[in-house]
């Protein structure tokens, strides 16, 4: 960014008069069409919000702020309320981090502090593979795998021994809740691994030899010096795996069951935001049906904006702190 | 216990601990991709290739016009994609002052979020909704979408890789600005910069939610970009979550097919990648 302004002299303010002047040069004309094909990216940065904003004006209208609160979901008297999804989306994704956080920081702690250089890059090179397996993949094998295992087995489990509380009541069905955070667990650690991984290299390594030289031993060090250390970046990859889990879709519409309801126990049916729309979007009839789905868009988008922004707002700190 | 054998034993747990933690991750990938190797390989046959899919329920067909429908969706959205994304790049990287350049930056990122659904109602809205039905082109609008942000970050971050004195020591040969970008900066770091093409356009061939109701799907070949056309994306979910067995057979067909191709691909591109940056260290 700073390194190229020691050459290049044109401005962005291109006052009218002298605008055409400019454009004799070959560099203005390159100037010009670059610029127009950035501009290109912030004009569909700007349609996504309009369309958003527009095609969900009958909703919004209809339906105000009440959307947020009402659980109906009924096509014969076309009213229709988030609540079930957005319950449903925050349930599951925060499912997912309760799994995907410690382990994926585990492992990048095994990572970046004890695997041998060869091996680490090995692994994280295998675990950036796993990211980039299409999601409906992950849902495939879910359907088949995991579903069947979760209703035979984990939990018939749980309900026995912990069937008391209202989180595990109801039949196994296999499909819901549980099984869908738990396929967002595995999609949302390779990228709190690849990402914590990095903030932990990061860390300089005096930081490491001061403790271990005060006599801590390796986990000490890690622990109480390294890992506060790249803290922010650690937290920044907890968003970023946070922000995909919230906008995530096939996988999560094949396991969760697809039932527009609340339900306080994790192995009963439920519904997101992401794959309500997946699923009804192409059969949505009425206006005001196929509106409310794109209000919930709107809603969705604007969450994932909020946790992204948030995400490398902290992967921006912490990088200024590694290199000051 | 004395204290220093409890903080050992404490040591030992831990770090044994975060060993556990990636064998449990990794291990996730090795059984991931043999399960579907597994299944797959004994699913797939010559017509899953060649034949066009059967009606619910019969047995046998296959996804040829799937396969030739991804490659359709796939290289109309990289057509439209790659360019505005690198040039865009090239923008951010050569001609950027401070400010507009870090809104674009800011701007992509977040494009580089949006949830893949939400980008597929987009594409419904103005390319369904207008031409009053689906398409390959609202298919490909879609996956372009999510291919520029890729491309715009990627083509910055290697044009930035390239060293200032390559720039300074065209420019001193007389050369104009566009010149050295294009004969000297560019060519200085192509190889990454192909690398983050290569990775996002196997990202969006394996993308399903932006298809749903844009590309839709058909049975039949699709002529042309002006009609529903068929993915494998799409096909896997919907014999995925059908009843019959034999769709499920051909979905692990499809599944393996489309891993294969985004694997491969991205163990290509970084292999380019890897040597990129370590001739970049050296």
């Amino acid at each position: 960014m700073s390194s190229s302004a020691a050459v290049s002299p044109p401005s962005a303010t291109g006052a009218k008069p002298t605008f055409f002047s400019r454009l004799k040069g070959g560099d203005q004309v390159a100037y010009l069409i670059t610029l127009l094909f950035a501009s290109i990216v912030l004009l569909i940065a700007v349609l996504i919000v309009y369309v958003l904003w527009q095609e969900s004006s009958l909703a919004r209208h209809k339906f105000g702020f009440g959307f947020f609160t009402s659980q109906a979901w009924d096509h014969n008297e076309e009213n229709y309320g988030a609540l079930p999804f957005i319950y449903g989306t925050l349930l599951t994704s925060f499912l997912a981090l309760l799994f995907a956080v410690p382990l994926g920081v585990g492992a990048a702690i095994f990572l970046a502090e004890l695997a041998p250089p060869k091996i680490s890059n090995a692994l994280t090179f295998m675990v950036e593979l796993l990211a980039a397996v299409p999601s409906v993949i992950y849902g495939l094998l879910a359907i088949f795998t995991l579903v069947p295992l979760m209703r035979d087995y984990v939990e018939p489990a749980l309900k026995s021994t912990l069937g008391f509380t209202p989180l595990f009541t109801g039949p196994a069905y296999g499909v819901g809740y549980l099984a869908a955070g738990a396929v967002l667990a595995i999609m949302t650690f390779p990228f709190i691994i690849s990402v914590s991984r990095e903030a932990l290299l990061d860390v300089p390594r005096e930081q490491r030899e001061a403790a271990l030289a005060l006599g801590a031993t390796r986990w000490e060090a890690t622990w109480q010096a390294v890992v506060p250390f790249a803290k922010l970046g650690i937290m920044g990859s907890i968003f970023l795996g946070l922000a995909r889990a919230l906008g995530e879709t096939m996988a999560v519409t094949m396991v969760i069951g697809n039932v527009p309801k609340i339900s306080a126990s994790l192995l009963s049916s439920g519904y997101t935001i992401a794959s309500v729309i997946a699923n009804e979007f192409a059969e949505a009839s009425s206006d005001i049906f196929r509106e409310s789905l794109i209000f919930l868009a709107l809603v969705l988008f604007l969450l994932t904006i909020v946790i992204n922004g948030a995400a490398r707002l902290l992967i921006i700190a912490t990088t200024r702190k590694g290199s000051s | 216990m004395s204290r220093l054998a409890w903080r050992n034993f404490v040591n030992k747990v831990m770090l044994s601990l975060t060993a556990v933690c990636t064998l449990l991750t990794v291990s996730t990938l090795i059984l991931i991709l043999g399960y579907l190797i597994w299944n797959g390989g004994k699913s797939l046959n010559w017509a899953f290739f060649t034949q066009l899919p059967k009606g619910p329920g019969e047995v046998g067909g296959g996804m040829a016009n799937a396969i030739v429908g991804t490659a359709k969706l796939v290289g109309l959205a990289s057509a439209i994609g790659i360019p505005i994304g690198f040039i865009a790049g090239i923008y951010l990287s050569e001609f950027g002052g401070v400010t507009f350049p870090f809104i674009i930056r800011y701007v992509a990122d977040l494009l580089n979020g949006v949830p893949s659904i939400v980008v597929g109602i987009f594409a419904y809205a103005i390319v369904v909704l207008p031409l009053k039905h689906f398409s390959a082109w609202a298919g490909s609008v879609a996956l372009a979408v999510m291919l520029i942000p890729v491309v715009v970050r990627n083509t910055e971050q290697f044009l930035q890789g390239v060293p200032q004195s390559l720039r300074e020591g065209a420019l001193s040969l007389g050369a104009s600005k566009w010149r050295t970008i294009v004969t000297v900066v560019v060519p200085a770091s192509i190889s990454g910069i192909l690398t983050g093409i290569i990775l996002g356009v196997a990202r969006i061939a394996g993308e399903t939610a932006p298809l749903i109701f844009t590309s839709f799907g058909n049975q039949f070949w699709s002529s042309g970009f002006n009609e529903p056309t068929s993915s494998l994306p799409v096909m896997i979910y919907n014999y995925a979550i059908s009843p019959y067995d034999d769709w499920h057979r051909q979905a692990w067909a499809a599944g393996l097919v489309l891993l294969a191709l985004v694997l491969v691909s991205n163990i290509l591109a970084r292999g380019i990648l890897g040597r990129g940056t370590a001739a970049n260290r050296a």
